[in-house]
């Protein structure tokens, strides 16, 4: 395959890093104490935090010299009760980064010595919006794709529907896919987020493949401490002694790939022992007999010799979750992609929820509402000509959103009837994000035209032919953020500080391209704040106000937050009933309730790579950002005692991991011996590995885990990509 | 008045969030940290057990750091909270020898730095930063000469350590276990 | 299996991995401002006893190097300070807890004393030296007058600078190794040993050479008893002492230690002073040489030594 596209690195000449001192001078004041901030009257400025998808209301506070000094939790938002996690403390950082992007970027150049110039706004937009015709009169606009994640999507998907496209994809089938699906096949509604799980008022929590405490989920966290703090129980069930495992009150040390045969043994012993409010069962469900039948052979015994877990553990588990109940529930996760079974593991999930009798319970599920916005005034989109359900032709039949992997596997067709031709990549680096990387690596090849959009120059921004740069969250207004939650509430994004450099927010950019492309119709507003003084407007609000409040309540109109006793829920499924036999499934060929089926198993000298969250970082976006790399600036492989003793391996000790299908990692990563891990298994944060030395801070440091993914296990249900299937080794070598 | 912080041990996820908005709030410099996070993992996969701790400098009662410094630019102020006044430092790293709980450091300007207990703040009425960021709500700042306040109730109903006690320095920050 | 560390990433330079804010300059100071000590000492003492002519190098020759050891040892303290131009706050107040407030009163009192001491031999080492300022004159005749009290002040301040170098480091309690009553005599004994070394080859008096090599080999006996009651105590102590002690008895330290400090600072050079008191030939430089490297290791041990223990981590 011809290549051509040179992978550029970002140098540093001629793109000029702004140098923002970001020590300041401390100031002292007399006996060496430094100036108060609080006392020294700042100005604050309502935000929402960007650095992960919670989305916490916070202020940033300003001083008189124009420098943010820090970054404070709203009091008033339940997303995280006025205190915000690490890495919204540490967005600071992610303003004062020095190798921030902060002019638009052009490729040039011969295949093999291709580089990056700089360009003007004008020049940079006039050339994305020439390609984008192009492309769009050959193969039409629905050949154009979106990759995004984050609060700059909103505007590019905007543009793209204007443009004629649907073919937008967030990370839904990296990672919480599965699970909508499941909720929406047994419950008729998908869970969104955040979740709505009543994690304070809850008797008993379980956490299956939910590492809340690494994962920093700041309200769920929170709220997990209440509990902690109330007594409550919480079960956990994860191969590894995570830190919500050293917090519970079992901790399950499940065999990975096994977790479906554990669920159906719970199932089986709920349903036995009679644990189960059988009312609630008889008016809400149905499919209860089909349950029952199905689960009958699958005892604590059977999945002790699957999982490993002893029966007594499974049977007490079971009767420690039910004795709770409706005030407990199993946490549906979120991350959920992992052997290809995914959407029926979460199905076993919801049904074991389904027993508890916990939807629309205090201590379980609580019926979230949020703020319905007014759309602003735009025409009506164009309809597509095909869509990503065109391209999968009937393949993943219950996937409700776009998969990024679709348009990659679409990028690099060159037969089919329905390809993709060019795409806008904003605010995912999607060589550290999507699996298979040889799969992007082509489809990036064949691409016609890459528009990147970011804040920072990650590794994505070197496949592209124009890299946009994009004002950080502290820099703009955008959408109002809504999230569903107890209480309806919506949030002001406002900019604290105008946009570093030439970077610009991505609404400006998508009204540019869109007055280009002939789309002035859908971009009637000068700048954006107007459209959000009309949405404010509209629910009895304004720009003014929401300055001044940071975040406004409003009163529940879609009825209480927990079901009455007096009336039956209703649920959106085709029976009206929580469907524990899902007959959708059955009459699309799949299976009805969930099956155990063996996964493969670590070749000898291999072990299964687990990844997963550390709290002070988000993915692969925060390795730079200065104030979290001094919390953790590389990742460890955590490697167990006894496997550290045969390969001779000490902590600190540098190694090369290389999986199953040969690919070694390209940096060396630190081991930690830890008893915290299973002998079968290591384990690493996700997110590390950089290879773009402009980010000085973050680039060769740690290893990437998502680089040794590179056995996908699709699921066929939704299309998920499962990830954890793979196996890495231990190249131990003189050059460590 | 006797300043102490209590630390719940069995709410703290180890987030690190204390030790950024510390950095951030006393402009600690990139490479330095005035509060940090240990882990302690005892036993053998899967009998585990696991301790996580906020640790910084004590504010010792008896302080080893104040008794050896030849200037008096380690002092306690008020409540009881040990402070450095930089202007009379040398920077002999006399203190820094002597602290058990390696807290101290030495300040790229020349003086040692180490924890304030927020005292810029605490005189204003509001919590030292660490405490009022903490999103599990797991540390507790107040007057142990109150016995109203919360620390103090805290202390009297919960079971607690200090670090390295046969140090003999009455540390003033306690772990709720 | 016990796992205890930092997970949020502490690498403060010179705290982590493991303590060390004291580097060179202070065992260079420590072994110094013993020599000094040892040498002022014997200075003072003999003159005391009226044996300025009998043991010439000892009260008077020997103490020409002082000033120079003192002040080199002064200048390699105040290199080791992060804030030097603070220095001076050291002199605005007298800390009575702080053995380093002790340190630099002493030192403060101890470095013009002794240039006066060796000034007032001055006409001595170099005949037809001439002040050539007539109060200088006067000032010389009235520290000869009163010689005595110089001594006695000197004699003291000599054993507070020996004692109190090892009395400030054992009031660190948080550093095990240091934290035990033997550190300071067995610093005062061993700058009392290299002062002893140091006269010993200095001497060209067969008397005085004999007189302080005997001095030495009691001092060395003295000495290797304080090491050894040392090391039994912390090995009888709690578990910090005794990791401290590992650190030294057979760990990443008992090679210098044991060759280093006992072997070349303490036995061999006991032997050879032995050797010599029995007729040998060997010069008085060999020794002499030996215990001032052994007595440099030693302290350069301890002090590195002693940063590496601790009682968490």
């Amino acid at each position: 395959m011809q290549s051509r596209r040179d992978f550029i690195k970002i140098s540093a000449l001629g793109i000029g890093g702004i140098t923002l001192g970001s020590q300041g001078i401390p100031k002292l004041l007399g006996n060496g104490l430094f100036i108060d901030p609080v006392v020294s009257g700042m100005k604050r400025i309502p935000t929402y935090c960007e650095v992960c998808f919670w989305k916490c209301a916070a202020w940033t506070h300003v001083d008189e010299k124009g420098k943010i000094r820090k970054i404070i939790g709203n009091d008033s938002d339940p997303h995280c009760n006025g205190r915000l996690c690490p890495r919204g403390t540490g967005g600071v950082g992610v303003y004062e980064d020095k190798d921030r992007l902060t002019t638009p970027l052009i490729r040039e150049g011969e295949v093999g010595s291709q580089r990056f110039r700089k360009a003007s706004w004008d020049e940079a937009l006039d050339l994305i919006a020439d390609r984008i015709k192009e492309i769009s009169a050959e193969h039409g606009p629905e050949s154009i794709a979106l990759f995004n994640h984050g609060s700059s999507g909103a505007h590019f998907t905007h543009l793209m529907k204007a443009m004629g496209s649907s073919n937008t994809a967030p990370s839904y089938a990296q990672c919480r896919g599965p699970r909508e699906v499941g909720y929406k096949l047994t419950y008729g509604s998908v869970l969104g987020s955040p979740e709505p799980l009543d994690i304070r008022d809850s008797k008993c929590m379980v956490l299956i493949g939910s590492h809340l405490g690494e994962n920093m989920h700041n309200g769920q966290v929170q709220e997990m401490a209440d509990m902690i703090e109330k007594g409550a129980d919480i079960i956990t069930v994860d191969p590894r002694y995570s830190i919500a495992a050293s917090k519970s009150k079992y901790w399950l040390p499940i065999k990975p790939a096994t977790d479906i045969a554990l669920l159906l043994a719970w199932i089986h012993v709920m349903i036995e022992e009679n644990l189960y409010d059988q009312d609630y069962v008889k008016n809400n469900t149905i499919g209860f007999e089909q349950l029952a039948h199905h689960v009958k052979q699958m005892t604590p015994e059977w999945a002790y010799g699957i999982t490993t877990i002893k029966p007594s553990m499974i049977r007490k588990t079971a009767r420690l979750m039910a004795a709770s109940a409706p005030a407990s529930f199993v946490h549906p996760g979120r991350q959920v992609t992992w052997y290809g079974d995914d959407t029926q593991r979460t199905r076993a999930i919801a049904i074991i929820n389904g027993l508890l009798g916990n939807w629309g319970k205090r201590g379980g599920f609580y019926f979230a509402e949020k703020v319905k916005i007014p759309k602003y005034p735009y025409p009506e989109y164009p309809t597509p000509k095909w869509d990503w359900r065109n391209i999968l032709n009937g393949r993943f039949p219950f996937a409700a959103l776009s998969i990024s992997n679709t348009f990659i596997d679409a990028t690099i067709d060159q037969e089919g009837p329905y390809q993709i031709k060019g795409w806008i990549v904003s605010g995912t680096n999607l060589p550290y994000a999507i699996p298979d990387i040889s799969k992007f690596e082509k489809a990036a090849q064949l691409a016609k035209f890459i528009v990147v959009v970011d804040t920072m120059p990650m590794e994505i921004t070197g496949y592209a032919d124009v890299v946009l740069p994009e004002c950080t969250y502290l820099e703009r207004y955008d959408d109002l953020r809504t999230s569903p939650h107890r209480e309806p509430y919506i949030a002001l994004r406002a900019p604290a500080l105008p946009p570093v450099g030439d970077s610009k927010p991505a609404a400006w950019m998508a009204r540019e391209l869109g007055i280009r492309l002939g789309l002035e119709a859908y971009f009637p507003w000068e700048k954006y704040e107007e459209v959000l003084e009309w949405q404010l407007n509209k629910v009895g609000s304004s720009l003014e106000e929401m300055h001044e409040i940071g975040i406004k309540r409003f009163p529940r109109k879609s009825g209480p937050l927990y079901q009455p006793e007096n009336e039956l829920p209703l649920f959106s499924t085709p029976s009206g009933k929580i469907e524990l036999y899902s007959q959708q499934l059955a009459d699309t060929g799949f299976d009805p309730l969930p099956n155990y089926t063996e996964h493969a198993t670590p070749p000898e000298g291999y072990y299964r790579l687990n990844y997963g969250r550390a709290p002070m970082h988000t993915f692969s976006r925060t390795s730079n950002n200065p104030y979290l790399a001094d919390l953790m600036d590389e990742n460890f492989v955590w490697v167990h005692p006894k496997v550290a003793a045969k390969w001779n391996l000490e902590t600190g000790q540098k190694v090369y991991l290389k999986n199953q299908d040969g690919v070694k990692s390209e940096f060396p990563i630190k081991v930690r011996v830890t008893e915290r891990i299973r002998w079968d298994s290591v384990f690493m944060v996700h997110g590390f590995g950089h290879s773009n030395k402009q980010l000085t801070q973050a680039v060769g440091k740690g290893a990437s885990d998502n680089h040794l993914i590179t056995d996908v296990k699709i699921d066929p249900i939704m299309g998920a990509t499962g990830m954890r299937g793979n196996f890495v080794t231990f190249i131990v070598d003189a050059t460590t | 008045m006797r300043y102490a912080m209590a630390i719940d041990t069995k709410k703290c996820v180890g987030c690190s969030d204390c030790v950024v908005a510390c950095q951030i709030e006393n402009d600690v410099p990139h490479g330095f940290c005035r509060d940090w996070i240990v882990e302690k993992v005892v036993g053998t996969y899967p009998e585990l057990s696991m301790e996580i701790r906020s640790e910084r400098c004590n504010h010792c009662e008896n302080a080893p750091c104040v008794r050896c410094c030849p200037t008096g630019a380690s002092y306690i102020a008020e409540g009881g909270v040990v402070l450095v006044e930089a202007a009379k430092c040398i920077g002999c790293g006399a203190c820094i020898e002597s602290c058990p709980y390696d807290a101290r450091y030495s300040h790229p300007d020349g003086h040692v730095d180490k924890c304030t207990f927020c005292i810029h703040r605490v005189r204003e009425g509001l919590e030292p930063s660490c405490v009022s960021v903490c999103p599990t709500k797991c540390m507790y700042f107040g007057d142990l000469d109150d016995p109203s306040s919360e620390i103090s109730v805290l202390l009297k109903k919960r079971e607690y350590k200090v670090l390295a006690p046969e140090a003999g320095t009455k540390p003033h920050v306690y772990y709720l276990i | 299996m016990q796992e205890e560390f930092i997970t949020s990433g502490r690498n403060i330079p010179h705290i982590d991995p493991t303590l060390n804010v004291w580097h060179f300059s202070i065992p260079v100071y420590l072994f110094l401002g013993g020599l000094a000590a040892g040498i002022l000492f014997f200075a003072a003492l003999y003159s005391i006893l009226k044996k300025e002519n009998e043991l010439p190098t000892a009260v008077k020759w020997s103490t020409f190097l002082v000033p120079f050891i003192l002040v080199i040892g002064l200048f390699a303290l105040f290199i080791d300070l992060k804030n030097q131009w603070n220095f001076w706050k050291l002199y605005t107040t007298f800390r009575i807890e702080s053995p380093m407030s002790w340190g630099a009163w002493v030192l403060m009192a101890i470095t013009p004393l002794s240039f006066i001491w060796a000034a007032s031999y001055l006409k001595e080492l170099i005949p037809g030296w001439n002040w050539k300022l007539g109060f200088l004159d006067k000032a010389e005749e009235w520290v000869i007058k009163h010689r005595r009290k110089f001594a006695w002040v000197i004699i003291c301040l000599a054993v507070l600078l020996g004692i109190y170098t090892g009395i400030l480091l054992s009031a660190f309690n948080a550093r095990p190794l240091w934290n035990t009553a033997i550190l300071g005599p067995l610093f005062l004994v061993s700058g009392l040993s290299t002062g002893a070394a140091v006269i010993m080859w200095m001497s060209n008096n067969h008397k005085e050479q004999h007189l302080f090599g005997r001095i030495d080999l009691l001092l060395i006996c003295i000495e290797l008893f304080l090491i050894t009651h040392l090391f039994m105590g912390f090995l009888s102590g709690p578990e910090v002492q005794l990791d401290a002690a590992q650190l030294f008895l057979t760990g990443k330290f008992s090679l210098p230690f044991w060759i280093g400090v006992v072997a070349i600072g303490l036995v061999i050079p006991m032997i050879l002073e032995i050797v010599r008191m029995r007729g040998s030939k060997i010069s008085a430089g060999w020794p002499a040489m030996l215990i001032l490297i052994g007595g440099f290791l030693l302290r350069f041990l301890i002090v590195e030594g002693g940063e590496l223990t601790g009682y968490i981590y």
